[in-house]
C-alpha cells in the first residue's frame, strides 16, 4: 500500500479523498491556488503544495505542476477527484512515465471512454444496448434526413466532442433535422473545434440513470447498483438517489451486467460509471461511461456500506477486490442534495461571497454504514444517517473561479418516505448565510409530489418550474405547525423580556397567555398552556398542538417537535416579528396580543414599489462608473452603470428601451443587493 | 352618589373619544392610529395610568369658549415597558388636529417634571398640525416651556420622540433636543417650515415627503435616528429601544437573562479581515458575532454609514458600540460620521452605558468640501466626546488605525480602560505608501527603491507591535476570542469611577 498520495483536485472531493487515505493510514499532500491558501484541504492534508494563481487553467489542470508537487512531496499516487485532471489520459500517461500510481483506470480505458462515438461502439461490440442511431460520420444534411428517417423521428442531433448541451438538437420532422444539423455542425466546430456530428434516437421520458462499477487489475468487476439521477438542471445534477425509484431487480441486474462487460470490455481497473437512459417502459440505452468517481458517489456508498474512494486506492495499488457480486447488498434508501451557491429566486445566478455562517446538521451513522463500519463517521445514532461532504467552512469564501458547489448533503434511511423526510429536517437544519444558496428549492423539491411520487424524468425541473423558483408557499397545515412553534417561541422571549433588571416591585408586566399569529396573510388565535415539558398551543377551533422544544431566545435554529413530528425553523428577527424559513418557505411571522392584533389590522398594506422600472443593484458593490444622465432615452442593452463586486467590474444594462427619470448613486457609492441605482420614466 | 359616578363615566366615555368616532375613522383611514391606541401599543397591557384626562382649554377667542373638549389634544400619563416606569404624552390629532395650546402644552410639562422628579424616561408621540392660532402668544408659551423642560431633562432622563404625523415649525424643536427621533414612514413628516412657504420665499417646489418625510430624516439630514413601515412596527421597536436604556442618569444601564455564553468563541472571525488590505470587509459581522444572540439595535442606520452606532448586550447589560464600516468610504471619518458618532458617544455617557469601540479607521476624508464644511471642528466633537466619556471604554482594532483618526477612535490616550487589537492591526500615523513618499521623497523615481521601502515600513509599523510595545495596546488578541474577551473586560469595569474635574458645564466644539 501508498505511504503517501497526493491530491490533484480541491473542494470537498480533496477532503472526502484525504478521509479516506487518513482511515488507511495514507499519508495526504493537497494541492492548491491562491485563492484556496485558507481552503478546507490544505488544512485537512499533511501537506500541502502551492502551485499557482486561482484560475484552474493556471493551477489545478496544469500537468507540470501537478508533477512538480508530486516530485517535491514524493507522492507514490495521485487522486483526480472528479473534473480537473480525473479524465486527462495525458496526465495519466505523464504519472505513468514518472512511476507514479493514478487512481483511476489506466489510460486506454480513459481514452476509449472519452469519446462519445468510440465508446458507443465498443458498447455494441460489448452487447451493450445502445440508443438506435447512426455511428458514422453524416456529410451533409441530405444524408442526415435520410438517417432520421431510417432511425424514426424523433431524433437526438449530437456533436461527437460535445457535452453540457452544447451543439445538442432534438428534430421531430426532415426540416428540423436539416436544420438542427447545420447549427449542431456551426456550434461544435466553434465550440469544440470538431465538427463531427452524429444522430440517434430521442428517448422520450427519459431518466438518468447510472450503475456504479468497480473492476481490479486482475479481471475482477462488479456493480454497486445504481443511482438515479433524473432531477438536473441544464445537465447539472441536483439530487441524486440510491436505489432508482423506478428500476425493477430485472432491469438493474441487465444493466449492471451490461456496465461490468462493458468495464471489462476495455480492462477497466478502478471505480466508475456507465451511464444509461431509461425510457418510460424501462427500455436503457448506454450514454456514456465516466472514468472517475463521480460527483454523487456517497449515496451508492451509504446503500452498500463500501467505501468507493477505499477501493480506488487498493484497485490502484494493485490489490484484488474482496468482494464479488454476492456480497453487494443494497441496503435502504439514499438521496443527496447538493447545495450550490445560486441564488435560486435570481434564476440561479451564482453568488459568491463570505459564508458568515454555515452550520450543517450534526453527521450521523446508521444502515449499512453500521453494518460494515466502511465508512468513518460518528457512532450510529438512529434509523436515519445523515452525511455532510463539505470543503468549506464558516468565515470562508466562495468564490469566482470555480463550481459553486458548497455541499452534498446526503441521508439515509431504510425506505424512500424516510430518507426523503430525513432530508427536508437536514435542509431545514442546514445554516447557511452570507451567500445566495439553493436550498429553498432543494427543500420545495422535496416536498414536491412528483418527486415523492418517484415518477420524475430529466426534464422535471423545467416542466414543474418553467418561469423559475419563485419560493414556497407553506400549505395550511404546516403553517398552523409554524404558527404553534412562533407563540411558544414568542411566549417565551416576551417573559425573558419581562424579566429586565429596574422594574417597578410589584408591578411587573404579566405576559398573557391569548396571542394571535400571523404568517402568509393567515391569522391563527391561539391560547397556550405552558408547562415545565412544553406548551399545548389550543386553537379557536377546538384543535390543540403540543409544542415541546429547548429553543431559547435569540437562537438562530429552533428544533422542535409538534405533536410528536420534527419541525425545525430558522428563526430570525423582523421588527416587532420573527423571520421563519422552514421547508423552503420564508416568512415575517408576527404574534401578538388580540388587542396588538385588532390594531394591527388597521395598517395599510404597503404596496411593494413597482421595480420594473427601476434599476436594481443585482449583488453588493462598488458603483464605478454610471454610463447615463437623467433625461436619457436608453434602447435595449445599452450600458447603464458599472458596479464592482468582488474584484470583477459588472456592467448592468437596460432590459427594455426607456427614458432615465433619476438616478441615485455616482460612482464610489457602496450599494447593497436590490438597491434602486436609477429609475426610468 | 351614583349620578356623579355616572357622570364620571360619561364623561371618561366622551374623553376616550377625543374628536369623536368620526375623526377616528378618518385618522385610521389614513393609516394611523389614535392617540389612545399608540399608548397602549406602547405600554404593558393595562398599565397606563392617564393625567389630565378632563382638563380643558381656556381660550376665549373665536368662539373657542364653545369647543373644550376634554383632555385638549394629548393624551398624558405613566405606564411601564416590560415592567419598567416610562412617561408617556401622545398627542390627540382628533382633536383640534392635535393642535398645541396652553393647556396642551401644560398636560405635557406636568408628566416630564414628574418623570425628571422620579426618573423615568418620557416619550412623546407627537402628531399635531402646530401651535393652536386662536391661542396665539399663548400657544407659543406653551411651546417654550415644553422646550425648556427637554433641556433640563437632557442627560437626566432619556427621552424618545416618536413622529407619528405632521410636526411642522416651532413644533419640531421639542423632538430635536430629545435623545432619540423615531418616524414613520409615508405617514409623518417633519420641517421648520412647509412646502407652501419654502414656495413662497425660495420658489422651490417641493412635496412634504421629500421635504421632511422619513426618508429626507435619515438619510439626509439625520435628524431622525429610524423610520419604521407604520404605527404598529415603531411601537413596538420603541420598546424594544426602552429595554436597552437607564431609566435615568443614576441608574445602571439595564440586564436582561440572557442565554448566550459570554465565552462563545467565534472562529470565523479569524477570517473576517481579508488578506488585501484594501478590500473591505462587513463590520456588522463583527458586531452580530460579539452581541448576545447577536441582537443589535442600530441608531442612525441610513445616515453616515462609514460609520456604525447602536446598542448592543454583553451578559445581558446593555453596550453602547460605536464602529467604523469598511465597506462605506473606507471606514474613513468625516464630517457626517463625526457628528453621527460624536452624539451617541455623548448619549452612552451621560446614561452611563459603557462603549465598545471597533476600529478601522484610514484616516480623514480629505477634500476641500470637508474642510469648507468644518470637518475640524466636526471631527474634535468626537475626539471631544471620548476623551471626556467616564463610563468604561473598551476598544478593539481590527485593522487600520491611522493617524488622528486613530487618536479620535477611544485610543489609549483618550482614557481607554482596555485598548486590544487583533494580530492585523495596523497602527501608524499613515499607511506605508503616504509615509514612504514622505520619508523617501528623494527616492520617488526609482519604483524599485520605493518598493523596499514600503516593504521595509510594512515589516516595521503594519503591525500592532509598535504600539503594544507602549502600551499603547494593552493586549493583542484573537479574533475568535473577541466576545470573551469584550466581555470580561466589561465585566472588570462594573465597578470603574471616574470622575471629570468641576466644571459648570464643558465648551465642546458645537
Amino acid at each position: 500500500m501508498f505511504d503517501k498520495i497526493l491530491i490533484a483536485n480541491r473542494g470537498e472531493i480533496a477532503c472526502r479523498v484525504i478521509k479516506s487515505a487518513r482511515k488507511m493510514g495514507i499519508k495526504t499532500v493537497a494541492i492548491y491556488s491562491d485563492a484556496d491558501r485558507n481552503a478546507l484541504h490544505v488544512k485537512m492534508a499533511d501537506e500541502a503544495v502551492h502551485i499557482g494563481p486561482p484560475p484552474a487553467n493556471q493551477s489545478y489542470i496544469v500537468i507540470d505542476k501537478v508533477m512538480d508537487a508530486i516530485r517535491q512531496t514524493g507522492a507514490q499516487a495521485v487522486h483526480p477527484g472528479y473534473g480537473f485532471l480525473s479524465e486527462n489520459s495525458k496526465f495519466a500517461e505523464a504519472l505513468e512515465a514518472e512511476g507514479v500510481a493514478f487512481v483511476g483506470p489506466p489510460k486506454g480505458a480513459i481514452e476509449a471512454m472519452g469519446d462519445k462515438i468510440t465508446s458507443k461502439k465498443i458498447a455494441q461490440e460489448a452487447e451493450v444496448s445502445t440508443v438506435p442511431g447512426y455511428m458514422g460520420l453524416i456529410e451533409d444534411a441530405d444524408e442526415a434526413v435520410k438517417i432520421s428517417n431510417e432511425i424514426g423521428y424523433p431524433v437526438m442531433i449530437k456533436a461527437s466532442a460535445g457535452g453540457g448541451g452544447k451543439g445538442m438538437r432534438i428534430a421531430w420532422n426532415d426540416q428540423e433535422a436539416r436544420e438542427g444539423f447545420q447549427s449542431s455542425k456551426n456550434e461544435a466546430a466553434n465550440s469544440f473545434g470538431d465538427d463531427r456530428i452524429f444522430i440517434e434516437k430521442f428517448v422520450t421520458q427519459p431518466r438518468h440513470i447510472e450503475i456504479q462499477v468497480l473492476c481490479d487489475s486482475h479481471g475482477n468487476g462488479i456493480y454497486l447498483g445504481e443511482r438515479e439521477c433524473s432531477i438536473q438542471r441544464r445537465n447539472q445534477k441536483v439530487v441524486e438517489e440510491a436505489p432508482s425509484p423506478f428500476l425493477d431487480e430485472a432491469t438493474r441486474k441487465a444493466m449492471g451486467e451490461q456496465a461490468v462487460a462493458l468495464a471489462q470490455a476495455v480492462d477497466y481497473a478502478s471505480a466508475g460509471t456507465v451511464e444509461f437512459i431509461v425510457d418510460g417502459d424501462k427500455n436503457f440505452y448506454f450514454l456514456e461511461m465516466n472514468t472517475r468517481l463521480q460527483v454523487e458517489h456517497p449515496v451508492t456508498e451509504l446503500i452498500t456500506g463500501v467505501d468507493l474512494v477505499e477501493q480506488m486506492i487498493r484497485v490502484a495499488a494493485g490489490e484484488k477486490l474482496t468482494m464479488t457480486q454476492d456480497d453487494v447488498k443494497l441496503t435502504g434508501w439514499a438521496i443527496e442534495n447538493r447545495l450550490y451557491a445560486e441564488d435560486p429566486y435570481r434564476n440561479f445566478l451564482p453568488s459568491i461571497g463570505r459564508l458568515t455562517r454555515y452550520r450543517p446538521p450534526a453527521e450521523t451513522a446508521a444502515g449499512p454504514l453500521q453494518v460494515n463500519g466502511r465508512w468513518q463517521g460518528e457512532a450510529p445514532t438512529g434509523e436515519t444517517a445523515v452525511r455532510n461532504d463539505t470543503g468549506v467552512f464558516e468565515g470562508g469564501e466562495i468564490s469566482m473561479y470555480y463550481d459553486p458547489m458548497i455541499a452534498k448533503l446526503c441521508t439515509w434511511a431504510p425506505t424512500r418516505d424516510e430518507a426523503i423526510e430525513a432530508m427536508r429536517i437536514a435542509l431545514d437544519s442546514f445554516e447557511l448565510e452570507g451567500i445566495g444558496h439553493n436550498l429553498p428549492f432543494l427543500s420545495a423539491v422535496m416536498d414536491h409530489p412528483v418527486f415523492i411520487s418517484g415518477d420524475m424524468t430529466t426534464a422535471f425541473i423545467e416542466e414543474q418550474y418553467p418561469d423559475g423558483f419563485e419560493g414556497v408557499t407553506l400549505p395550511e397545515g404546516d403553517l398552523q405547525r409554524v404558527a404553534a412553534a412562533a407563540a411558544a417561541m414568542h411566549r417565551v422571549a416576551e417573559i425573558r423580556r419581562s424579566r429586565v433588571s429596574g422594574r417597578m416591585d410589584n408591578h411587573e408586566r404579566r405576559v398573557g397567555s391569548h396571542w394571535c399569529v400571523t404568517a402568509q396573510s393567515e391569522s391563527f388565535e391561539v391560547e397556550i398552556d405552558a408547562d415545565q415539558d412544553g406548551s399545548t398551543i389550543r386553537f379557536l377551533d377546538g384543535s390543540s398542538m403540543r409544542v415541546t422544544s429547548d429553543w431559547t431566545p435569540g437562537d438562530h435554529l429552533a428544533t422542535l417537535v409538534v405533536d410528536g413530528e420534527p419541525l425545525v425553523l430558522k428563526v430570525g428577527k423582523l421588527p416587532g416579528g420573527f423571520r421563519i424559513r422552514t421547508r423552503g418557505a420564508e416568512m415575517a411571522v408576527h404574534v401578538r396580543t388580540p388587542r396588538q392584533a385588532q390594531l394591527a389590522s388597521l395598517m395599510p398594506e404597503k404596496v411593494a414599489p413597482d421595480t420594473s422600472k427601476m434599476l436594481l443593484c443585482p449583488m453588493p458593490g462598488l458603483v464605478v462608473k454610471v454610463d447615463v444622465e437623467v433625461g436619457d432615452e436608453v434602447q435595449e442593452g445599452q450600458a447603464l452603470c458599472t458596479i464592482e463586486a468582488m474584484k470583477m467590474e459588472n456592467i448592468l444594462r437596460a432590459e427594455k428601451k426607456g427614458v432615465v427619470s433619476k438616478i441615485n448613486a455616482g460612482a464610489g457609492d457602496s450599494l447593497a443587493v436590490d438597491e434602486v441605482i436609477m429609475e426610468f420614466e | 352618589m351614583k349620578d356623579i359616578n355616572l357622570e364620571l363615566e360619561a364623561r371618561r366615555e366622551t374623553a376616550r373619544l377625543g374628536g369623536g368616532q368620526r375623526r377616528i375613522d378618518s385618522q385610521h383611514a389614513k393609516g394611523k392610529l389614535t392617540a389612545r391606541e399608540r399608548i397602549e401599543l406602547l405600554l404593558d397591557e393595562d398599565s397606563f395610568e392617564e393625567f389630565d384626562m378632563f382638563k380643558a382649554h381656556r381660550c376665549t377667542e373665536f368662539g373657542m369658549e364653545n369647543d373644550r373638549p376634554a383632555g385638549d389634544g394629548v393624551v398624558t400619563g405613566w405606564g411601564t415597558i416590560n415592567g419598567r416606569m416610562v412617561y408617556v404624552f401622545s398627542q390627540d390629532f382628533t382633536v383640534f388636529g392635535g393642535s398645541l395650546s396652553e393647556t396642551h402644552a401644560e398636560k405635557i410639562c406636568k408628566i416630564m417634571d414628574m418623570a425628571m422628579q422620579n426618573g423615568a424616561p418620557v416619550i412623546g408621540i407627537n402628531d399635531s398640525g402646530g401651535a393652536r392660532i386662536q391661542e396665539g402668544v399663548a400657544s407659543l408659551a406653551g411651546y417654550a416651556e415644553v422646550f425648556q423642560r427637554n433641556i433640563m431633562a437632557s442627560g437626566v432622563v432619556p427621552q424618545i420622540s416618536v413622529i407619528m404625523g405632521p410636526c411642522a415649525g416651532g413644533a419640531v424643536y421639542s423632538p430635536a433636543m430629545t435623545d432619540f427621533i423615531f418616524m414613520v414612514k409615508d405617514t409623518s413628516y417633519m420641517f421648520v417650515t412647509g412646502p407652501d412657504v419654502v414656495k413662497t420665499v425660495t420658489n422651490e417646489v417641493v412635496t412634504a415627503e421629500e421635504l421632511g418625510g422619513a426618508s429626507t430624516h435619515t438619510k439626509k439630514s439625520s435628524v431622525a435616528d429610524g423610520a419604521f413601515e407604520n404605527d404598529v412596527e415603531a411601537l413596538s421597536e420603541v420598546r424594544r429601544l426602552v429595554d436597552f436604556l437607564p431609566l435615568n442618569n443614576r441608574e445602571k444601564p439595564p440586564v436582561r437573562p440572557f442565554f448566550d455564553e459570554p465565552g462563545r468563541i467565534e472562529e470565523s472571525l479569524g477570517t473576517l479581515v481579508p488578506d488585501n488590505p484594501n478590500t473591505p470587509y462587513d463590520m456588522k459581522e463583527l458586531i452580530a458575532k460579539i452581541a448576545d444572540e447577536g441582537d443589535f439595535y442600530e441608531i442612525q442606520e441610513d445616515y453616515a454609514k462609514n460609520i456604525i452606532t447602536g446598542f448592543m448586550r454583553l451578559e445581558g447589560q446593555t453596550v453602547g458600540v460605536v464602529a467604523n464600516q469598511p465597506m462605506v468610504l473606507a471606514g474613513c471619518l468625516d464630517i457626517d460620521s463625526s457628528r453621527k458618532a460624536a452624539r451617541f458617544v455623548r448619549f452612552c455617557d451621560a446614561f452611563e452605558i459603557p462603549i465598545l469601540t471597533l476600529v478601522d479607521v484610514p484616516g480623514f476624508l480629505p477634500g476641500t468640501s470637508q474642510e469648507y464644511g468644518g470637518v475640524i471642528k466636526h471631527g474634535a466633537k468626537l475626539l471631544f466626546a471620548y476623551g471626556e466619556a467616564t463610563v468604561p471604554k473598551v476598544t478593539v482594532i481590527t485593522r487600520k488605525a491611522y493617524g488622528g483618526a486613530y487618536d479620535v477612535m477611544a485610543s489609549k490616550h483618550l482614557r481607554g480602560d482596555f485598548n486590544y487589537a487583533w494580530p492585523t492591526a495596523e497602527i501608524a500615523v499613515m499607511g506605508a505608501k503616504g509615509a514612504v513618499e514622505i520619508l523617501h521623497r528623494a527616492d520617488l523615481g526609482d519604483a524599485e527603491k520605493i518598493a523596499q521601502h514600503t516593504a521595509d515600513y510594512e515589516d516595521r509599523f503594519a503591525n500592532p507591535f509598535v504600539a503594544a510595545e507602549k502600551g499603547f495596546i494593552d493586549e493583542v488578541i484573537q479574533p475568535r476570542s473577541t466576545r470573551r474577551r469584550v466581555s470580561r473586560a466589561f465585566a472588570s469595569l462594573r465597578n470603574k469611577k471616574l470622575t471629570n474635574p468641576w466644571k459648570k458645564h464643558d465648551n465642546i466644539p458645537l
